[in-house]
């Protein structure tokens, strides 16, 4: 399942890019995140991120389907 | 699509140019609130900042925010305009504007947008010190 992720702030700083593209088995934004943050070296806990596919937030633990946009979000500091 | 009540803006905010969206003959007051780029944070000197958004998701969440005001608070609109990009000291970095009957609800709509604005819109801070080094901003 090929699946794209967008990176921002730090996310994208440790990254070293704003948007990739997987070919990954997770099943579920948990699953997928534990993936990208041993790639990565990723430090937030999931539980200190909201997740968003497609442009919209969702749980966690919601399905994935092939071709979904996924961002992790850290937390924000607009304002 | 409708004229949008939340924006991102590439370019400096011209508040006398937003200001006249919240016009309203049933309304007797305005309230407002501006966000400034500041020269220190955290005890550290700041020399310039850049916001990021996710875009997509900023503008429905700041779209919702601004929704969820009129439906809350006794207001006639609101507004809001969020800068991205580079930013330097003194800069305008986010405008909210609220006109109401009353001032009661202009002053309580327009400090309960940005307080959602800071919390749920996807949009991130980096500051750039004085020393050279930057960070983004991820408040606990």
């Amino acid at each position: 399942m090929n699946v794209k992720l967008l990176y921002f702030a730090s996310l994208a700083d440790r990254a070293g890019r704003g948007a990739e593209t997987r070919d990954s088995a997770a099943r579920t934004p948990r699953e997928l995140y534990a993936e990208v943050a041993a790639a990565h070296g990723f430090a937030f806990p999931l539980e200190r991120l909201r997740v968003a596919v497609n442009g919209a937030f969702v749980d966690v633990d919601r399905p994935l389907a092939d071709g979904d946009e996924i961002v992790f979000l850290p937390p924000v500091s607009g304002g | 699509m409708t004229d949008p009540r939340f924006r991102l803006s590439e370019t400096p905010i011209d508040v006398a140019a937003e200001r006249p969206a919240l016009d309203h003959a049933a309304a007797g007051a305005y309230a407002s609130f501006e966000g400034w780029v500041r020269d220190h944070n955290d005890g550290r000197a700041v020399h310039r900042l850049d916001y990021q958004a996710y875009a997509a998701l900023a503008l429905a969440e700041g779209e919702a925010i601004l929704e969820e005001a009129r439906a809350r608070f006794r207001v006639r609109e609101a507004r809001c305009v969020h800068r991205v990009g580079s930013l330097a000291i003194g800069d305008l970095a986010v405008w909210v504007g609220v006109s109401a009957d009353h001032r009661g609800a202009a002053f309580d709509a327009c400090r309960w947008i940005i307080d959602e604005v800071k919390r749920r819109v996807p949009i991130w801070k980096n500051e750039h010190y004085a020393d050279g080094e930057s960070g983004w901003l991820h408040p606990e």
